[in-house]
């Protein structure tokens, strides 16, 4: 069960992934595949990367001793801190890269699907750097939640269009990219935003954010002198964390556990939990678990975290949940949020709310691990973005969004 | 009842000098009754093959048309189980019947079930947007028990290598997507639709060709009858029925356009 090995050559982990696409975009896939696979092996296009990475995303992100969290949790905890990175999130790695093989394939133009914004703003800005035009499809619910990430991506030159159709988030956005990447496949590269979609998508990204984990597990070696007990992160479609469990994979002692957002409760039907509280289906190019009906109809998604509000899941994670390599447990909206409050209080980190569903699970685990390894456990946590996008969500969750008379300016003085 | 297979609808015709006109409607839109009704005019005015298509939350291949009509019916509450039934009133009516659909709610109703449910209803064919030959082992084993016939999909940018792959597997017929985009009406019909189907012949003379994608008029039907074996129309039917004021005038419009395109395919 070597994870080095998959996707097979079709791209399949086990019987997850795959490509459940109209025949129309496999050309466009087997094109990126190959495109793919010759960047990988050149020593330039590594080298390009590598170098955007240092000099422009900030990457080696920190592992960071967070001391005062370790002490509330019982665990020592460590933080792997993407939310430092250029944009404030781990997706920066994932875009660079993509964005340098579009160039690579001659391709003017990327499309881009968002939910939060967040792929989107980073999207926008790799494609700023690398002279790209860039199309970025947001559901026209989420452009309203979001409107300064719309703001952001259009002051980095990027055009916006809210889809309207269906429920009108981030499944919808995906959709429309689809459509448009149809029609426009010979000048345009589709750059999806998590480890999902068509082969050889789940890999590409997978490979691109690896960087995460190869980090934590050298950083981990160095700083603690040891391999983690557990490796810790939120799980939406699921590219932080794939980014970080890929690199520990082999190592049998660390423990791998990706946190879904369980909304208001898995039992009420009202969360984003596809491996926990969905089955086994096939959704935007793959199959894996996913949020369902009896008929098979997508059913919407909900999670306080506009980022891991998505009915999906990358394959690979399906895959690390029936082998039993990764295990997927669900974080509430009110979880989250304590977890959020702490680190913010202990550590003075204002967490992505996704994140602190990784927190939050990590906050459960860690008695759990104590009890069973009879010492205090270490558990790396990827802390994959930044609070700042969140600060309204979570002062409106909070109440602390003091009503402030509007306040004209002259009128006071 | 016997059933007018999809292979003798498409000999009758050659013989005839004629294409064949494939109509698209969605079930259960806007109510099971009214897309039976529907799917019956259309056949009375002249469709030849009535192509049902099962409505689904996440519609990829298709534009806004048919993604507006599919989200109108499973509001309405449609259910896989009501495809059927509408299959098996249309089918009982004398029609053809094919069903195209997304690959999800099969997967989820149980591939084996389907294909045996799906023939039992009537229906003759399966059209699968999203499911690629290579993915379709289950499906392939599966129709073939239960003698459905398999209509995939090839596009322009299919290179020579997958067409002859795709038509190794189809049975029936062959769906060409005249032009690299969604299903809808255009203004004219794609410069790359005759040289997709002269590539489709070259790999397999004998395949029935059905072309589909921007096809909308009576003269669009009659330039893809030209060359094409079939005419597939989707985007401009539902049309009649998602615009029209009130029931009788969209069964109107639905029967004096499928006539329109009937004669078009008659002009070749």
């Amino acid at each position: 069960m070597s994870a080095g090995t998959l996707p097979d050559l079709s791209g399949h982990f086990g019987r997850y992934g795959g490509r459940f696409v109209p025949e129309a975009l496999i050309k466009a896939l087997d094109e990126l595949e190959t495109a793919y696979r010759s960047a990988k092996v050149d020593p330039e296009f590594q080298a390009e990367f590598e170098d955007l990475l240092l000099n422009y995303a900030g990457t080696p992100s920190l592992l960071y001793p967070a001391k005062r969290l370790s002490a509330k949790l019982g665990a020592e905890i460590w933080l792997k801190r993407e939310d430092l990175n250029h944009t404030g999130a781990h997706k920066v790695r994932n875009v660079l890269g993509q964005a340098l093989l579009a160039k690579r394939m001659g391709k003017p133009r990327v499309i881009a699907e968002t939910g939060a914004g967040q792929h989107g703003v980073a999207s926008a800005t790799a494609a700023a750097l690398l002279d790209l035009e860039c199309v970025v499809y947001m559901g026209e619910t989420d452009t309203e939640r979001q409107a300064l990430n719309v703001a952001r991506m259009r002051m980095l030159g990027a055009t916006v269009v809210p889809v309207t159709n269906g429920s009108r988030t981030l499944k919808d956005a995906l959709n429309e990219a689809l459509r448009d990447w149809v029609s426009t496949v010979e000048t345009t590269h589709y750059l999806l935003g998590t480890a999902a979609g068509p082969h050889p998508f789940p890999e590409i990204v997978r490979d691109f954010v690896g960087g995460i984990g190869v980090e934590a597990r050298r950083q981990s070696l160095d700083q603690i002198g040891r391999l983690p007990d557990a490796v810790a992160a939120c799980v939406g479609g699921g590219s932080n964390a794939i980014g970080i469990f890929h690199a520990f994979v082999p190592d049998e002692g660390v423990r791998l556990y990706g946190f879904e957002a369980g909304g208001a409760g898995v039992e009420t039907g009202r969360h984003a939990a596809s491996i926990t509280g969905g089955s086994i289906g096939v959704l935007h190019g793959n199959r894996t678990y996913l949020l369902q009906d009896e008929d098979g109809q997508t059913i919407e998604s909900h999670s306080i975290s506009a980022g891991l509000d998505y009915p999906g899941v990358g394959p690979e994670h399906a895959w690390l949940h029936d082998t039993g390599r990764a295990t997927y447990e669900p974080v509430t909206d009110d979880e989250a949020m304590a977890a959020f409050q702490l680190l913010c209080r202990t550590e003075g980190i204002i967490p992505a709310i996704e994140s602190a569903h990784a927190l939050a699970g990590a906050a459960k685990i860690a008695p759990r691990l104590r009890e069973e390894l009879g010492r205090t456990p270490v558990i790396v946590i990827n802390l994959s973005g930044r609070g700042d996008k969140d600060v309204h969500t979570a002062g409106a969750y909070f109440g602390i969004l003091d009503p402030v008379e509007a306040v004209v300016p002259g009128e006071n003085t | 009842m016997s059933r007018v297979s999809i292979a003798e609808t498409f000999a009758k015709a050659k013989s005839d000098n004629r294409a064949v006109l494939i109509g698209c409607m969605p079930a259960g839109f806007p109510t099971v009754d009214h897309s039976i009704e529907s799917m019956i005019a259309m056949h009375e005015a002249g469709c030849d093959v009535i192509e049902v298509e099962l409505p689904y939350s996440d519609p990829v291949m298709d534009g806004p048309v048919i993604q507006k009509a599919s989200d109108i019916a499973l509001a309405g509450g449609v259910r896989t189980r009501d495809t059927l039934k509408i299959i098996e009133a249309v089918a009982s009516a004398g029609a053809t019947v094919v069903l195209m659909t997304y690959w999800n709610p099969i997967e989820k109703y149980g591939v084996d079930a389907f294909a045996r449910d799906l023939a039992a209803a009537g229906a003759t064919g399966l059209i699968t947007p999203d499911l690629i030959p290579d993915e379709a082992g289950e499906w392939i084993a599966a129709s073939d028990r239960h003698g459905i016939d398999r209509t995939f999909l090839v596009a322009p940018s299919s290179t020579d290598e997958r067409l002859a792959m795709t038509l190794e597997n189809c049975r029936g017929f062959v769906y060409a997507t005249a032009l690299m985009g969604v299903t809808g009406a255009r203004t004219s019909v794609s410069s790359q639709a005759p040289e997709l189907v002269a590539r489709i012949r070259r790999a397999d003379p004998v395949m029935p060709i059905g072309v589909g994608l921007g096809v909308g008029t009576g003269d669009q039907a009659a330039e893809v009858a030209a060359f094409a074996d079939g005419v597939i129309v989707g985007s401009a039917l539902i049309r009649c029925v998602l615009e029209a004021p009130d029931r009788a005038t969209g069964l109107t419009r639905l029967r004096s356009l499928s006539s329109e395109l009937a004669d078009g395919v008659r002009r070749r």
